[in-house]
C-alpha cells in the first residue's frame, strides 16, 4: 500500500541523501518524493509516497526517519485528514482536428493548455492522485512526447 | 586561533583525555598544532583501523567518549571497519578525518575520499566542516550526539583550508536540538501497566543487554531481579551487565548462549527486555521465539522496539530511569516458586560442559584466565570461536570488563581495542583474547605497545584454523574446509622482535603458570596456546533454528 509521509528536516546540504539513503538501506522503494524550503528558509519540507507492505515497514520508516538527527517532525497522512495535490506538465501531439478533443478535456480538469507551437501543446494539471490518473487516461488517446510529475505534495486540514 | 588549535581546544573543554591516530597530508595542519601539545595525550598507532578500535575499547572501558583522528581518504576509509563496529555496537566515538580543501572537494583531488557519504549509514550523525565559524559548535554538537541517548560514532570531516583559517575561539553554550531529544524517562502509564504486569507474571524472564552497561544500570537491575526474583538472561553485549556468579543468572542466550538459558525463555511467560534488541542471534527462527511470552520492551531507541518481535508493552526511555521507576511500582514479589523450580530443573539438565582431550582445551584457558585474575580482569576478544569461548567460560561481576565486537563481528579488533581499554582502565589486567586468524588482522599494533609501555596480555588460542568458520563447515559444509587452515607466523618470536615478550603453551600443566608469568611481565606478552585444533563451541543453535534446538557437545 502507498503511504503519503511529511517530513520536516534541517534545511542542510546532506539532507536528502540522508533521507534517501534510510530507504534504499532498508530496500524501501520511493514513489516520489517532493522537497523544498518553508517560509523558515532553515527548514525544508518533504513529502514522500512510500510502497510498505505491511503496518511494521511503515512503523520502521517513521522510526529510522525520526532517528535521523537532521529530522524535525513526520508525519504520516495515512490515518489523518489531509489535502494533497500534484502538478502535471506535458506535451501532447495533436492534430488540428482532435483540437477541439483537447481543449474539451480540460473542462474537466483543473488544467489548461500553457502553450501550443506547431502541432505541440505544452498542458498543466493540478490534482489529486485519482484526478491526475484519469486525466493521463484521456491524454493517452493523444501522443504524449514527454510528461513530468511533481510528486504528490500534502497538507493537514 | 587557527582552526586546527579550535579543534584541540575543543577536544580539550570536551574533557577528552587521549586520542588515537595517524598523520596524513590533509591532516598536517591539526598535527602540527598537536606537535608538543600537552591538552592531552595522542597515541600514534599503526594502522587507522587500529586507532578507531582503540577508541572504541577505551569508550567501552571508561564510557567516555573515544576519539581517533586521521588524514583524508585512505586513513579516512581505514577507519570505516571502526566507525561502522562502534556503530553497532552503539559506542560513543567521535571520529575526526582531514579532508582536501573545499574548493578542490568534488575534483577528485589527491587523497580524497566522500567520507561523510561513505559513512553515513554507518554514523549517528557526520559534519563536513565548510566554515571555520561553525567547528567549535560542530565538535560540541558532535560529543554531544554520540553520548547521548542511544550513544554510537560521529564524524568530523575537516578540510585542510578549514584547519589554516583564523578565527576567534568561541565556545557556544551546550547543544540544544529542536530535532534531537533523546527520552530518558519512561511513560508513567506503560510503566504502572508494566508492573502490574510482571507482578501477576507466573513465569517471568529479565533479558537484558548492552544498554544495562550503556546506561549504567547494573546496581538497579541487581535491584529488580532480587525484588522479582525472576532469573536473568544476558546477550553477549550484555555480559557484565549482571553478576554471572549471582543464583539468579542463567547466563548468555541465543546462538552459543546456555542450553538452559534459551529453555528457560523459550518457557517464559513474561520476557522483561531491558537494552536488548531481539537480534537474530539472540532469537533464532522467529515465529518460535517464546511463543506463551508476553514482551515488556524497555529501550532508549524507539526503532528497536517491535523491530522483530511483538511487544506488549514498549517503554521508551533510558534503562536506568525507567528500572528505578518500575521499582516504584513493584508492590509485591510475583508468584513464581513452581517456575524456579522449573529454571532450576533445566540448568541441572543441561549443565556447561566440555570433554577433555589429550591436548589443551581453550575452555580450561579461559577458566585458568578467570581463576588466576579472580575474574576481575578486563577480557577483550577478537571474533569467532575464542571469543565466545571467552564469551562462556569467564565469570564476568562488573559492566565494562567485557569488551568484544557483538554486532559487527569484527575480526581485529580486540588487539587494539585492548590498547583503549588499558589506557582507559590502567590499574587493571587487561587481556586480548585472540585466535591464530584473528590476531594477524592487527597484529601491527604490537608496535603501538611497546612504543607506548601499554602491557597488554594477549592470550591466542592457536589452533591452526579460522576455527568459527572451521566449524560451520565442519557442521553444515561436510567438513569442506574451504580456506580455514590458516598458517602463522611463529608468534613468540614476533613478539620478541617488536621488543614485547613471547610465551609459547603447548602442554596443559603449563596454561597456568604461563599466564601467571604473563601477568607478572611489565611488558606486552604475547602466550601462544597450541590448543585443540577442532574443539567446537558449544552449545550451538544452528541459524535460522528455534533456539531450544540446541546442538551439541555436553551441553
Amino acid at each position: 500500500m502507498r503511504h503519503t509521509i511529511s517530513v520536516l528536516v534541517e534545511n542542510k546540504f546532506g539532507v536528502l541523501a540522508r533521507i534517501a539513503g534510510l530507504f534504499s538501506a532498508r530496500g524501501y522503494n520511493i514513489a516520489s518524493l517532493a522537497v523544498s524550503e518553508t517560509l523558515d528558509p532553515l527548514v525544508s519540507y518533504m513529502t514522500i509516497v512510500v510502497e510498505a507492505k505491511d503496518e511494521n515497514v511503515l512503523e520502521q520508516i517513521n522510526k529510522q526517519l525520526n532517528k535521523l538527527i537532521d529530522v524535525i517532525t513526520v508525519t504520516d497522512f495515512t490515518k489523518k485528514e489531509h489535502i494533497d495535490r500534484e502538478l502535471v506538465l506535458a506535451k501532447v501531439k495533436y492534430s488540428s482536428r482532435e483540437k477541439a478533443k483537447l481543449e474539451n478535456i480540460f473542462k474537466k480538469y483543473v488544467g489548461k493548455i500553457i502553450q501550443r507551437k506547431g502541432n505541440m501543446a505544452i498542458i498543466e494539471a493540478v490534482g489529486e492522485g485519482h484526478q491526475i490518473k484519469s486525466l493521463l487516461d484521456e491524454l493517452s488517446k493523444f501522443e504524449i512526447q514527454e510528461l513530468v510529475r511533481t510528486g504528490k505534495l500534502a497538507i493537514s486540514n | 586561533m587557527k582552526g586546527s588549535e579550535i579543534l584541540l581546544e575543543a577536544l580539550k573543554r570536551e574533557g577528552v583525555e587521549l586520542v588515537f591516530g595517524y598523520p596524513g597530508g590533509q591532516i598536517l595542519p591539526t598535527f602540527d598544532a598537536l606537535y608538543k601539545y600537552e591538552g592531552f595525550k595522542f597515541i600514534l598507532t599503526r594502522h587507522e583501523q587500529g586507532a578507531a578500535h582503540a577508541a572504541d575499547g577505551y569508550a567501552r572501558v571508561t564510557g567516555k567518549v573515544g576519539v581517533c583522528l586521521a588524514t583524508s581518504g585512505p586513513g579516512a576509509t581505514n577507519l570505516v571497519t571502526g566507525i561502522a563496529n562502534a556503530y553497532m555496537d552503539s559506542i560513543p566515538m567521535v571520529a575526526i578525518t582531514g579532508q582536501v580543501p573545499t574548493g578542490l572537494i568534488g575534483n577528485d583531488a589527491f587523497q580524497e575520499a566522500d567520507i561523510t557519504g561513505i559513512t553515513r549509514p554507518i554514523t549517528k550523525h557526520n559534519y563536513l566542516v565548510k566554515d571555520i565559524k561553525d567547528l567549535a559548535g560542530i565538535v560540541r554538537e558532535a560529543f554531544y550526539i554520540a553520548s547521548t541517548g542511544r550513544p554510537g560514532p560521529v564524524l568530523i570531516d575537516l578540510p585542510k583550508d578549514v584547519q589554516v583559517a583564523e578565527a576567534d575561539f568561541i565556545w557556544p553554550d551546550a547543544p540544544k536540538l529542536r530535532s534531537y531529544n533523546p527520552r530518558y524517562a519512561g511513560h508513567p502509564g506503560q510503566i504502572k501497566r508494566a508492573a502490574k504486569l510482571i507482578m501477576e507474571s507466573r513465569k517471568p524472564i529479565l533479558y537484558v543487554g548492552g544498554g544495562i552497561i550503556t546506561s549504567g544500570s547494573s546496581v538497579e537491575l541487581l535491584e529488580l531481579a532480587e525484588k522479582t526474583g525472576a532469573p536473568v538472561t544476558w546477550t553477549f553485549m550484555g555480559i557484565g551487565a549482571f553478576p554471572s556468579l549471582h543464583k539468579q543468572s542463567l547466563g548468555m542466550l541465543g546462538m552459543h548462549g546456555t542450553a538452559y538459558a534459551n529453555h528457560s525463555i523459550m518457557d517464559a511467560d513474561l520476557i522483561i527486555a531491558i537494552g536488548a534488541r531481539f537480534d537474530d542471534r539472540v532469537t533464532g527462527r522467529l515465529d518460535k521465539f517464546a511463543p506463551q511470552a508476553k514482551v515488556i520492551h524497555i529501550d532508549i531507541d524507539p526503532s528497536s522496539i517491535s523491530k522483530n518481535v511483538k511487544v506488549h508493552i514498549p517503554i521508551v526511555g533510558d534503562a536506568k530511569q525507567v528500572i528505578a521507576q518500575l521499582l516504584g511500582e513493584l508492590k509485591r514479589k510475583p508468584a513464581i516458586d513452581e517456575w524456579l523450580k522449573h529454571v532450576e530443573g533445566l540448568r541441572k539438565k543441561y549443565p556447561m560442559g566440555y570433554k577433555d582431550k589429550g591436548k589443551i582445551l581453550p575452555q580450561y584457558i579461559i577458566q585458568q584466565i578467570d581463576e588466576v585474575t579472580s575474574g576481575g580482569a578486563i577480557i577483550c576478544t577478537e571474533v569467532g570461536q575464542h571469543q565466545m569461548w571467552a564469551a562462556q567460560w569467564y565469570n564476568y561481576s562488573r559492566p565494562r570488563t567485557f569488551i568484544s565486537s557483538g554486532g559487527l563481528g569484527t575480526m581485529g579488533f580486540g588487539f587494539p581495542a585492548s590498547i583503549g581499554a588499558k589506557l582507559g582502565a590502567p590499574d587493571k589486567t587487561v587481556f586480548n583474547i585472540a585466535g591464530d586468524g584473528s590476531i594477524q588482522m592487527n597484529i601491527q599494533e604490537l608496535a603501538t605497545c611497546v612504543e607506548n609501555k601499554i602491557n597488554v596480555k594477549v592470550a591466542i588460542l592457536n589452533n591452526g584454523y579460522l576455527g568459527m568458520v572451521r566449524q560451520w563447515q565442519e557442521l553444515f559444509y561436510k567438513r569442506r574446509y574451504s580456506y580455514t587452515p590458516i598458517t602463522s607466523p611463529d608468534f613468540v618470536k614476533l613478539a620478541e622482535s617488536y621488543g614485547a615478550v613471547g610465551i609459547r603453551v603447548t602442554k596443559k600443566e603449563e596454561v597456568r603458570s604461563a599466564i601467571e608469568r604473563a601477568i607478572a611481565t611489565d611488558n606486552t606478552v604475547f602466550i601462544d596456546f597450541h590448543i585443540e585444533e577442532e574443539e567446537n563451541v558449544f552449545p550451538m543453535v544452528p541459524a535460522g533454528e528455534a533456539i531450544n534446538n540446541i546442538l551439541g557437545g555436553l551441553a
